[in-house]
């Protein structure tokens, strides 16, 4: 692998950018794996990676059906936090975090990690019952997260709405400070990358038709390039993985909803900060290049549609005007969506299913970009132990018939 | 904006109707002899198939529970019919 540096940028410059080799290579299938992970997202790149790079198995292929990071990675609104409530959850996202963190190091990729911090606004005095509450567990987790004022988030945010006819008031929120943005499309490249170095194999335009299952055992996948062989699969395919985990006989708790985004025409720089508004349930951040990126909730409709509808538009859009009246002068650039997996506690499900050597890693609904490093890391440990790592163990599919729901839709009132 | 049916109301607009559960499920009985997971099979497992679905929803405003069979890819709906037993 060509390391990336200022020096090798800087001598690429010189020769025109003539130089430079594709990032990962093209890969097609053998006819057998130590490992398959099915999904060429975050989740299933970073667990292609893991497994290399943290245990050493040798032969892993990655089958992606359309091109990686095409899925909801690449249409994610990339907030990062790890602002969750229950000591599960906040092991979960906080290792994801601390992973993030040292990443574009460890990949020599750069990701763009931005820790601007994020400010979930409240607007009544219950609202900051629940903000004390929040921040309260956060702190007693261990993770950096505070209750500010009026005061303090207006200063963070100083364009708010907060004429006198303002439908909501800002009365000061939860502040975490290492919370932010990263590149969604680097994260995926960037593991692609350092994966394909390790000898993985990126496969793409690569659908899985079905599992092969063999007197309880998986023995590998059939797909439109024809079937290969395995002993471990995992399946990291999010609003796909209820049909995949359907041929080997797994109901899964989860339901398919579209869920929006949208980016304005670039302006100057007027927000540093991710901010999330309790009242409207819409969330925005500025990128780089100076676009509105922005979202809020699903779109009630179950789907396996890409695309949303008309009312959540609405609700998202006019969310924004409440919160920033002047973006109305502004222009919609781009909108989309992606198939989100949403489980009934808002936790993902990582773990055993079904077949031996088949493992889950999905359920992420609005939320798995921030959790990524840690997906993988758990999947990984997961295909290549055969068993799980103590942060997965209360996410497995078993917590539903034990009645150990991880409830953070309640718990921290959960948005991305 | 899309339009679903009512089977007493009649064309509304999509915000009135809520999604209630995937259609064909039986709550296991007697209680007593429910095991843990057939509880959370009835209770959470879904199948959330692509393409052909049937199930509940609510129209909310008049409170009426049907049953939906539309495609979840392309969003079209073929049918409405009141619950088994609505109309008897
Ligand atoms: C609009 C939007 C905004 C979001 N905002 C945020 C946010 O701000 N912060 C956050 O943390 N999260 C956010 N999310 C959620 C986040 O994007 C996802 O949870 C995360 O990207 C899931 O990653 P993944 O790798 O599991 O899935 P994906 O990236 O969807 O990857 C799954 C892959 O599996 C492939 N696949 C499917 N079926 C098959 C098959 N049969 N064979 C082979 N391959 C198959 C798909 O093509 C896809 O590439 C958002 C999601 C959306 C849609
Ligand atoms: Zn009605």
């Amino acid at each position: 692998m060509k390391r990336y540096s200022a020096f090798s940028l800087f001598t690429e410059g010189l020769r025109g950018h003539r130089g430079w080799t594709p990032a990962w290579r093209k890969a097609t299938p053998q006819p057998g794996y130590d490992a398959i992970i099915v999904g060429g997202g975050g989740h299933g790149l970073a667990t292609a990676y893991y497994l290399a790079k943290n245990h050493g198995v040798p032969r892993v292929a990655v089958l992606e059906k359309g091109w990686i990071g095409g899925g909801n990675t690449g249409r994610n609104t990339t907030a990062i936090r790890s602002n969750y409530f229950y000591p599960e959850s906040v092991a979960l996202y906080d290792l994801a975090l601390r992973l993030y963190e040292g990443l574009s190091q460890a990949l020599n990729y750069n990701i763009m990690l931005s820790q601007r911090g994020m400010l979930i606004a409240a607007h009544t005095p219950t609202q900051m019952e629940i903000c004390a509450r929040i921040a309260n567990a956060m702190q007693l987790n261990g993770v950096d997260g505070e209750l500010i004022g009026a005061e303090e988030a207006l200063q963070r945010v100083p364009l708010l709405n907060r004429t006198a006819d303002a439908r909501y008031n800002c009365m000061g929120g939860v502040w975490q400070q290492r919370a932010g943005i990263a590149r969604h499309d680097a994260v995926a490249w960037g593991y692609a990358r350092a994966a394909s170095a390790l000898g993985v194999d990126i496969i793409e335009n690569c659908t899985v038709t079905d599992l092969l299952i063999e007197s309880g055992k998986i023995t590998g996948v059939e797909t439109d390039k024809g079937s290969i062989r395995a002993e471990r699969v995992g399946l990291a395919a999010a609003g796909a993985t209820p049909g995949l985990a359907s041929m080997a006989g797994i109901r899964l708790p989860i339901h398919t909803y579209a869920l929006q985004a949208f980016v304005s025409e670039p302006v100057k720089p007027m927000l540093d900060t991710v901010l999330l508004y309790l009242g409207t349930g819409t969330y925005v951040s500025q990128s780089d290049k100076g676009e509105l990126v922005f979202g809020g909730g699903l779109d009630r409709v179950p789907t396996h549609g890409q695309r949303g509808n008309l009312p959540a538009q609405e609700a998202v859009v006019s969310g924004l005007l409440e919160m920033f009246p002047a973006f109305a002068q502004l222009k919609l650039l781009r909108q989309w969506a992606g198939v989100v997996d949403v489980t009934p506690d808002s936790s993902p499900v990582i773990g055993p299913a079904g077949p031996e050597g088949l493992f889950l890693n999905c359920g992420w609904g609005t939320g798995g970009f921030k959790a990524i490093p840690a997906g993988g890391w758990l999947l990984a440990h997961l295909l290549a132990t055969g068993g799980h790592h103590e942060i997965s163990r209360p996410f497995d599919l078993d917590r539903f018939a034990r009645g150990r729901l991880i409830d953070e839709a309640a718990g921290s009132g959960i948005a991305h | 904006m899309q339009i679903f049916t009512c089977p007493f109301c009649g064309p509304r607009d999509e915000t009135e109707f809520h999604f209630a559960a995937e259609a064909g499920k039986k709550r296991p009985i007697p209680a007593e002899t429910v095991t843990d997971d057939e509880w959370a099979e009835y209770l959470y497992m879904n199948s959330a198939s692509r393409g052909k679905a049937q199930e509940v929803w609510l129209h909310v405003t008049c409170g009426e529970f049907f049953l939906m069979t539309r495609d979840t890819v392309t969003r079209d709906v073929t049918a409405v019919t009141s619950l088994p037993g609505r109309n008897a």
